[in-house]
């Protein structure tokens, strides 16, 4: 009896596996390379709404496959490869560190189609798709400058690299505009993401004056902070509310789905090319979480300066530009600056009391 | 009745040759449960992990890539630990070593610098790590300070040094300001073995080093003197050996290793030096050293099967969906079963009747 059991399961899951196999080979493949475990939240869980999303809205006609944790280092070169021998032919690969390893993937295998995320080198066969997250900074800090009683604000910096110090000169940009005086201090913690140092970061900044804590690390322990101490601070990446419902101000939300689903019909269609793409609020590459915690009065104003920003009458770059050093920054893009300037940008704006790294 | 674990007179041999054996067939037999409590063919999910990527030569290739740094940093490892001197910074080494050999290859980039470029890088890389290790070496030497804790420390002092050299000085100037190097020039890189795969010429360093490591213990008297200091310093100390020149020694060689490991990752599959080059490799390589039970074909071994434990979960994660958790799993059941058996050499269990029980007055 055992033994007619066994067999029969096993010819079970044969027969299942092989029906896998021929119902998937009809199907388009579509891998993921996620940088970080997918969690809760965070730059990793985000990618995986936005699969999630895709799987949804096409999930009888793809078939989708991640890994995750994988490190920036040697090891994404295989995993990439191993997503390509395992037959995806469409590969999103989601942290700024997969570059090289892509763009060598994708030489080697010139027929499978390659999504690079925040990166600047493409081929043929590679796009690059960002968001233009420095929009959501300028309305945070108009948002800020607002509800800040010290006019201090508390920033807590990941990595000086371009994106992270255009974030930090929009939310000056916009805090200026409503306080000229504004004053921000900065902590680069060296990490995306660890929640110990970013609570320690918060807790030195609100330390030293600041009111309002502002990051661009992926862990919501500065929010806790915040809200501990009855301050108020800014969500990233994903919705934070919930681990501070009296401190959330607002978040900036990675939204790919859309981005994803576009791709991946692209890909169906046989439209697919290698693109740049760096969207904004007008394209919903990302989103603001409702804004909370604010007046009325700053609520308004949040929401009409992200309308303009969304219908193009507002630039958070429009020039003049003024740097930390007096100088008037060369306007390399008409009336604002040219998108290359806020890509490569390493230079703070006027107001920013800090040196940057490395400089 | 209880069950409790009594003292061997003496090492069990016959135990010592089959406990590994033991510790991975508990560990298929756990793995087996797991794969089937989340409805998994435990044999397809085995064979996955263990046998598809042993039959094709991208995946060979693979783990050879993968274990070339383990196995060159645990088998300096070894050495250290066999002596008795406590080297846990060598992923610290790893890193000096890279950043040395980069120096020179970023210096020499765009220029008509010859052939010689890649040896020099090697041999700055391991001289680096030797002395980078030497520091807490002679801490311990001169002062008695702990070298367990001096050399973890010297692990982030070296991860910064590398983080402020890609972010300053030697950024790649088209990079928008990203913290990584410009590609090395050709000259600068270790060849591939075989066209279109990533194996390298470190694969062959690697093997070098095991039969080094391995005549050195075997053969030499230096190799007698390790273990004598490890096993019995008082003994070693009567027979004349200088066990404060051993920890230099050991600290130094393991430093000169992980050092050459480190730049022959950033020359090789890497290409450049940017932050985050080693996904924990000094510390995996100690595991490796233990698994491999501090001795240089045991190490290779334990590297390549490690190796393998991250390309067939890779695998199982594409083709069967595993997630990547159940492979740490793996990973751990597997050292806990290994260290578990090894108690068995020294250890055996034994039936005690509660008739015989004197303290019972403990609970």
């Amino acid at each position: 009896m055992m033994k007619r059991l066994l067999s029969a399961a096993a010819a079970l899951v044969l027969a299942g596996s092989i029906a896998g196999v021929a119902h998937a080979a009809d199907k388009l493949k579509v891998g993921f390379i996620y940088l970080g475990p997918i969690g809760d939240l965070g730059w990793t869980y985000q990618h995986e709404l936005g699969r999630q999303a895709l799987v949804k809205e096409l999930g009888d006609k793809i078939e989708t496959t991640y890994l995750e944790n994988v490190p920036e280092g040697p090891d994404s070169e295989r995993a990439i490869e191993q997503l390509v021998r395992a037959g995806n032919k469409l590969i999103f690969t989601t942290s700024f560190g997969y570059m090289d390893p892509t763009l060598k993937v994708a030489k080697k295998y010139p027929n499978v189609h390659f999504e690079h995320s925040t990166g600047y080198k493409r081929d043929k066969n590679m796009s690059t798709y960002s968001g233009r997250w420095y929009q959501g900074r300028y309305i945070q800090g108009q948002i800020a400058a607002k509800m800040s009683k010290a006019g201090v604000l508390g920033y807590i910096g990941s990595f000086p690299i371009p994106e992270v110090i255009s974030g930090i000169n929009a939310t000056m940009l916009g805090a200026q505009s409503v306080n000229p005086n504004i004053k921000v201090k900065i902590i680069w913690v060296n990490t995306w993401f660890d929640p110990g140092k970013e609570a320690d970061a918060a807790k030195a900044l609100l330390d030293q004056g600041a009111d309002i804590i502002m990051q661009h690390t992926d862990s919501p322990a500065a929010m806790q902070v915040a809200a501990e101490r009855g301050k108020l601070a800014f969500g990233q990446d994903s919705e934070m509310i919930k681990f501070g419902p009296k401190a959330q101000l607002t978040s900036i939300l990675d939204t790919w789905g859309p981005y994803y689903i576009a791709r991946v019909k692209a890909e169906l269609d046989g439209t697919w090319k290698s693109e740049d793409t760096w969207g904004g609020l007008d394209s919903k590459m990302f989103e603001m979480a409702p804004y909370t915690n604010m007046p009325d009065d700053v609520k308004k104003m949040a929401e009409e300066t992200q309308a303009a920003i969304t219908a193009g009458k507002l630039h958070p770059f429009k020039c003049p530009v003024v740097g930390q050093d007096g100088k008037e920054v060369e306007c390399k893009g008409g009336a604002n600056l040219a998108d290359g300037q806020i890509l490569g940008m390493n230079f703070y704006v006027k107001g920013v009391d800090d040196k940057l790294p490395g400089k | 009745m209880q069950l409790v674990l009594e003292k061997r007179a003496e090492r069990s041999r016959t135990i010592a040759l089959i406990s590994p054996l033991i510790a991975i067939g508990l560990t298929l037999v756990t793995m087996s449960v797991l794969f089937a409590v989340l409805g998994k063919n435990p044999i397809t999910a085995l064979g996955v992990y263990f046998i598809a990527p042993l039959t094709d030569s991208y995946s060979l290739q693979e783990i050879a890539v993968k274990a070339t740094p383990l196995v060159m940093i645990a088998i300096g490892l070894s050495l250290c630990y066999l002596a008795n001197a406590w080297n846990i910074g060598a992923e610290g080494q790893f890193l000096i070593g890279a950043v040395a050999g980069s120096w020179i290859a970023v210096k020499t980039q765009g220029t008509e610098a010859g052939h010689w470029v890649l040896p020099a890088m090697l041999v700055a890389g391991a001289v680096a790590g030797a002395l980078y290790a030497l520091i807490p070496a002679l801490c311990r030497v001169k002062f008695g300070a702990s070298e367990i804790l001096t050399s973890l420390m010297l692990v982030y002092v070296a991860d910064l040094i590398l983080d402020y050299l890609v972010r300053g000085p030697w950024r790649d100037p088209a990079g928008f300001n990203f913290p990584t190097t410009a590609e090395f020039d050709p000259v600068a890189t270790v060849p591939v073995l075989i066209e279109g795969g990533r194996l390298h010429l470190g694969s062959i360093i690697a093997l070098v080093v095991v039969a080094c490591a391995f005549v050195l213990l075997d053969r030499t008297i230096k190799g007698f003197e390790i273990r004598v200091v490890g096993v019995a310093p008082r003994a070693a100390r009567f027979g004349g050996f200088n066990s404060n020149q051993l920890v230099l020694l050991t600290f130094a060689v393991s430093g000169a290793l992980a050092g050459l490991a480190g730049i022959i990752e950033v020359a090789g599959p890497i290409g450049h030096l940017q932050p985050g080059i080693s996904p924990g490799y000094g510390f995996t390589a100690i595991i490796v050293a233990f698994l491999g039970r501090l001795n240089p074909v045991g190490i290779l071994i334990a590297g390549l099967f490690l190796a393998l434990t991250f390309i067939g979960g890779e695998q199982a994660q594409i083709t069967m969906k595993i997630p990547l958790d159940v492979t740490k799993v793996f990973q751990g059941i597997l050292l806990f079963y290994v260290l578990a058996c090894d108690s068995l050499i020294l250890y055996r269990f034994k039936l005690v009747f509660a008739s015989r029980q004197v303290q019972s007055g403990a609970g």
